[in-house]
């Protein structure tokens, strides 16, 4: 039985995206014989390269995909060089974790509320500071260039790449490092640079390929923040996919094609630059300038650090207040009145969405954890230890632009007749939430002290009693986060329940999303702060949760 | 019940397409209205309309609560960005051969949308006159209950609320506003950055340019017949030649738009601009009511009228459960749910009923309903302009795109 | 209750890790393992209670009491373990620690409380059921760690390094409490250690490993080793049986 599970997680979880990949390659070639495509030809490229606006579509999203991620890997480099081994660091994890939990589109929503030219901060400074009473016509919001964009990107991008930092610091021993190169008169900065990033950045990889193809592909983030004439060319793929006229689905599929190859692409070209950077900095080592003790680095980057920090809290209150304001007109600080009137009408409708949130979200965490932890377990028990190659394919929904496999699985899922149910959803859902809860139990898991498990044994307890009673008792606490962290995921999903839910499942990203285009600020802020909410009170529960149960227990508290 | 697919999807692709639908509900548009809303009863309704409108939005959720409570149908409101999305559905279903048990039950819609379905014979139907509620219809005085964008609906759809173009203007800051198209460049050119419409991609964005199209098209009477080259060229070159004049003083310099109608309420609210377009005479009394508008928003009409059309409801031929979406929509034609969504404090749209056709209880229910400085009353109105062919919208959105999309 | 060792082989891939002759634990004998870091101990360990990779290939049978068990999972050899860390499990308290060791064939609440408290008691840890194991002191840990295996009536005991990490004081008084206890017993122990004291309290004979291979039997460390001692052939075999 447990035997069969890693071969079926892999079929569940690679059966989806193999469909899903020939269901967008064929259609980009001209084949889908429903609607009447029986021949291969190259005329949806045709029509692809012909649309209005591609070109500078195409140019935006390799702008803001490498401006987002380049900015976003700087600031978390200097910020572990300029802070390792202060306690900047601990508090900074601490409260970065939490934010993690915050779905996109929230975010993204919550940050156009802040900055728009009528948002938050215009208000706040008006019109004592700027002289405004009504706000300036400036693009500070869906401007242009995509800078809205590649800002509301970072928000989330910063604290995820500084959490994996910070995990993949615990295995270079960064501070024997670091003593080391101070004793040969090294400044902070430069002998973290010297040291310690060369080691961790093979750590640092994969979680930044799967930041450049999200930066890269990324649409309910686009929707909200991005530009619109041209959007970016998934925001503007996902338009075709949604046209009445069927026909422009083959250049939408070839539009989907060529997202992915500009993701794998630019993939390819980090890799490239990656070496590049790599020799560059080894004639720097070689050379031995010490550097100084940076300390406009080691006050300015946490600064800024702070204030992404402060941007990201900011962006979930003006939700929050958004929700509970009466009538509030620029430039009022803040709303006249509060009020409970918008959730008391929004109640029933905010329901649905809701409930089918959470049900979705439970429904695939639990099947994530179940496949993840009986995976786990295989390999301890049966050996199955994955290869280097199977641990990366766990990585290809995260490294994948989700356009490019998911028109082809909603084509699947309809053959099956199982588009618009909940079971279509959830299983598309697993194939995002399983990788993240794989990811994060993983390490725990492998690192938990083997020999816990033989006594255990050996005083007569079988391999389900070492399996409940023991190994995940021990490691309730990482559980219980991964389980967190696949319900944030889940929570945060948008095109997969798009595509998958037909319409017909609607959860507060989708209804967010839609309300974005327009809706009062109010229920707009409603629906988002719910949504940001869900997963974060979930995250508090599983960090609460086992610091209670463990109150008595000095051995269980985290190091 | 699945009919057997693969007949069907070779039938649909080789035949052509008949106007009229032939769909498998023939027994139900049959059936004693008894027996409809005995079908009905416990059945789910996926009604799919646009949901970028929070005051249409709480309307659907009004009426849900209404129908469960008289007919135990659950309406789930699936809140489209685009009507186009449904409209997809309903081809793609089609095209994998889903004659039945489809997913979508009901459609907001009109224009291009309903006549792509109609031309694809998609629609179910003819329904509407089985629906008990429809013979108070004011089909002679509101023409476009029965003719949508020129095309004949041909009992396919159902109406269920009158539009028509009217704008909004901030009276605290534009005591005259500007009455035609052309006055509308002026204002913008001495007020910049203070007007903007919807992104055109959107029903209202395109509505406005008809508009107008109406006014600088040489030949407007070729607007009614569907579009050709011929025709299209000089109305065109018209409007884009009066937009090239207008865009560069547009809000954000014509290069960024709300994404639909309702959007450009918070604009004004927050003082970005003055003046925009909409499709309710009655917005800015419902908004005002909402703290959505400033208290001293008004409506205004254009000198030479403004475009009118008709809200529909139409039932995909494959839907799951069309006599749920019938009862809905026959509810929706019923003097409750039509004086409910006149009530300025709702939607205050006119009604789609001829009032004084209804039975005197009922129409104690419009009588009853407030005034507000802030509707323009049908007198101020005028009779509506009809809408364009379907082809004019689609051309011109098209255009729009690769002249300024890019 | 004997413990057999029948003509074990271990191998990874080919290359042999442990090879043992015949050989026999009498009950309530300490045999001692020793040898350097990397001779096989730990592996020779695994096979014993049964926690041995699937990937070592073995030969050999394990007989306890004459049944063959080397097929049986860990949980049903009945096998005592024994590690340098006493591996208490942290999210229990002492009492719950030594309730998870006790056999469920002890019903009903009272008895076993009764059977708790007396094994603490008897330690000198009496009162200290409702602790927290890591308020304890290593000497107390290690006692808890102990009774805990005992309290499971294990048939054989694996002791691995048992007091590799108590200070030199506290060392000489584990070994005699250890060692007493499981005499009273009568179970057959192997005790794998690198403290040629340990063996010398044990008191039974001594195999030492090379690289897997057993090169001297003697029945203290220091001893040259010549006759039979138990089932183990005292001359070297290393090289034959490989």
């Amino acid at each position: 039985m447990l035997r069969a599970v890693p071969l079926l997680t892999a079929l569940i979880f690679l059966g989806p995206i193999a469909a899903g990949l020939a269901g967008t390659l064929l259609p980009a070639f001209g084949w889908l014989p429903a609607l009447g495509g029986t021949a291969f030809s190259l005329d949806p490229w045709r029509v692809l390269l012909a649309a209005p606006g591609l070109g500078k579509a195409v140019l935006l999203t390799l702008g803001t995909g490498f401006a987002a991620t380049l900015l976003s890997f700087g600031l978390v480099v200097v910020f572990c060089a300029a802070t390792q081994g202060s306690p900047l660091a601990r508090r900074a994890q601490a409260a970065l974790a939490p934010l993690l939990a915050t779905p996109h589109a929230a975010l993204a929503i919550g940050f156009a509320f802040l900055v728009a030219p009528s948002g938050w901060i215009a208000r706040v400074l008006s019109p004592w500071a700027t002289g405004w009473d009504r706000p300036p016509d400036w693009a500070t919001v869906n401007d242009p260039w995509g800078i809205a964009l590649v800002l509301g990107l970072l928000l989330k991008e910063v604290p995820y790449l500084l959490l994996m930092a910070f995990a993949g610091l615990g295995q270079v021993r960064a501070a024997e490092g670091m003593r080391a190169a101070a004793a040969l008169g090294y400044g902070p900065v430069t002998g973290w640079l010297k040291v310690v990033l060369p080691q961790l950045y093979s750590q640092l990889r994969l979680p930044l390929y799967a930041v450049l193809a999200f930066s890269l592909s990324v649409v309910d983030v686009a929707l909200i923040l991005g530009p619109g004439t041209p959007p970016t060319l998934s925001a503007l793929v996902l338009r075709w996919f949604a046209d009445r006229e069927l026909s422009q689905w083959f250049p939408a599929a070839a539009g989907a094609l060529l997202l992915l190859l500009i993701v794998l692409t630019a993939i390819l070209a980090w890799r490239v630059a990656e070496r590049v950077v790599a020799s560059l900095g080894r004639r720097w080592i070689a050379a031995g300038e010490r550097g100084g003790a940076g300390s406009v680095l080691r006050v300015g980057v946490p600064a800024l650090m702070a204030a992404l920090l402060v941007a990201n809290a900011a962006s979930l209150l003006v939700l929050i207040a958004w929700s509970f304001a009466g009538p509030w007109r620029f430039p009022e600080a803040l709303p006249a009145t509060f009020t409970l009137a918008t959730w008391q009408a929004q109640v029933q409708a905010i329901a649905t969405p809701a409930a089918t949130t959470l049900i979705v979200a439970l429904a695939t965490t639990a099947l994530a954890m179940g496949l993840a932890l009986a995976c786990l377990e295989a390999e301890q028990r049966h050996g199955f230890r994955p290869g280097q190659r199977a641990l990366a394919l766990i990585w290809l929904p995260l490294l994948l632009p989700q356009l490019a496999f998911l028109f082809g699985w909603q084509v699947a899922l309809v053959r099956l007749d199982l588009d618009g149910t909940l079971g279509a959803v959830v299983w598309t859902h697993l194939l995002f939430v399983l990788p993240y809860v794989f990811l994060s139990l993983a390490d725990p898991w492998r690192a938990l002290d083997r020999r816990y498990a033989r006594s255990a044994a050996s005083l007569g307890a079988g391999p389900w009693r070492v399996f409940l009673a023991v190994k995940c008792r021990l490691l309730l606490r990482p559980l219980l986060v991964a389980a967190a962290v696949g319900f944030a995921v889940s929570v945060g999903l948008y095109l997969p329940t798009l595509f998958a839910g037909a319409g017909r499942v609607t959860t507060l990203t989708t209804e967010a999303v839609t309300l974005a285009a327009g809706a009062d600020r109010r229920i707009l802020g409603a629906y988002a702060a719910l949504q940001a909410l869900m997963p974060m009170a979930v995250y508090a529960a599983a960090v609460m949760l086992p610091a209670w149960l463990h109150r008595g227990r000095r051995g269980m508290r985290p190091a | 019940m699945m009919l057997p697919r693969r007949p069907l999807l070779l039938a649909a692709l080789a035949a052509p397409l008949s106007a009229r639908a032939q769909t498998p509900g023939q027994l139900l548009l049959a059936a004693p209205w008894d027996e409809v809303l005995r079908e009905a009863r416990g059945r789910p309704m996926f009604f799919n309309a646009w949901g970028g409108d929070d005051r249409t939005n709480a309307f659907i959720a009004w009426a849900g609560g209404r129908v469960r409570d008289l007919h135990g149908v659950d309406v789930r409101h699936v809140r489209l960005r685009d009507t186009a999305e449904a409209v997809a559905r309903v081809i793609a279903e089609k095209a994998a051969g889903r004659n039945a048990g489809g997913s979508v039950d009901m459609i907001w819609i009109n224009g291009p949308n309903f006549l792509a379905m109609k031309e694809q014979g998609l629609h179910f139907g003819p329904f509407v006159d089985r629906l008990p509620n429809a013979r108070f219809i004011d089909r002679e005085g509101k023409p476009s209950t029965v003719v949508d964008f020129t095309v004949p609906v041909e009992g396919l759809a159902a109406p269920w609320r009158m539009a028509q173009v009217a704008f909004i203007a901030d009276s605290a800051r534009v005591p005259n506003p500007p009455l035609s198209m052309e006055a509308w460049v002026a204002w913008a050119r001495a007020n910049p950055g203070r007007t903007t419409h919807p992104n055109v991609r959107n029903f209202m964005g395109v509505t406005f340019l008809k508009q107008a199209l109406y006014e600088v098209a040489p030949d407007p009477a070729a607007l009614l017949r569907p579009v050709t080259d011929a025709t299209l060229r000089p109305a065109a070159d018209a409007l884009w030649a009066w937009y090239d004049r207008l865009r560069p003083h547009l809000w954000r310099g014509g290069r960024q738009f709300p994404e639909n109608g309702p959007a450009q309420r918070p604009l004004m609210l927050d003082g970005e601009i003055d003046l925009y377009i909409t499709f309710n005479p009655s917005e800015a009394a419902v908004a005002i009511a909402n703290n959505q508008l400033p208290a001293t928003a008004r409506p205004f009409v254009l000198e030479r009228g403004t475009i009118g059309n008709t809200s529909f409801v139409s039932i995909p031929y494959n839907a799951a459960n069309a006599a749920a979406a019938m009862v809905v929509a026959n509810f929706l034609l019923s003097a409750e749910a039509q004086a409910h969504g006149a009530d300025p404090r709702v939607l205050g749209n006119p009604t789609v009923l001829d009032i004084a056709a209804l039975p005197e209880a009922e129409r104690a229910r419009f009588a009853a309903l407030p005034r507000s400085p802030a509707i323009l009353q049908p007198e101020a109105l005028g009779r509506p302009l009809q809408e364009p062919h379907p082809s004019w919208m689609t051309r011109i959105t098209a255009e729009w795109e690769s002249r300024y999309g890019r | 209750m004997s413990l057999v060792i029948e003509d074990l082989e271990i191998t990874l891939g080919g290359r042999p890790l442990v090879a043992l002759p015949r050989g026999e634990v009498a009950p309530g004998e300490v045999v001692t393992v020793m040898g350097p870091s990397g001779s096989g101990k730990s592996t020779l360990l695994a096979w014993l209670s049964g926690a041995l990779d699937p990937a070592f290939r073995t030969r050999g049978r394990l007989l306890l009491d004459g049944r063959d068990v080397s097929l049986l999972p860990p949980a049903l050899r009945r096998i005592g373990l024994l590690f340098q860390d006493d591996l208490l499990f942290p999210h229990l308290s002492v009492a719950e620690n030594l309730a998870f060791g006790l056999p469920a064939d002890v019903r009903g609440r009272a008895a076993r409380t009764a059977r708790i408290a007396a094994a603490l008691e008897e330690a000198e840890l009496a009162g200290y059921g409702a602790r927290d194991p890591a308020t304890l002191s290593g000497g107390q840990r290690a006692r808890v760690a102990l009774l805990r295996t005992l309290l499971a009536e294990p048939r054989a005991l694996l002791l691995d390094e048992p007091f590799g990490k108590l200070d030199v004081a506290l060392r000489e008084r584990m070994r005699s409490f250890v060692f007493e206890r499981v005499r009273r017993l009568c179970v057959p122990v192997l005790l794998v250690t690198h403290d040629p004291a340990d063996a010398s309290a044990a008191g039974g004979c001594v195999l030492e490993l090379v690289q897997g291979t057993l090169v001297r039997v003697g029945a203290t460390p220091a001893d040259g080793g010549d006759g039979p001692i138990l089932g183990w052939q005292t001359t070297p075999v290393g090289a034959a049986s490989l």
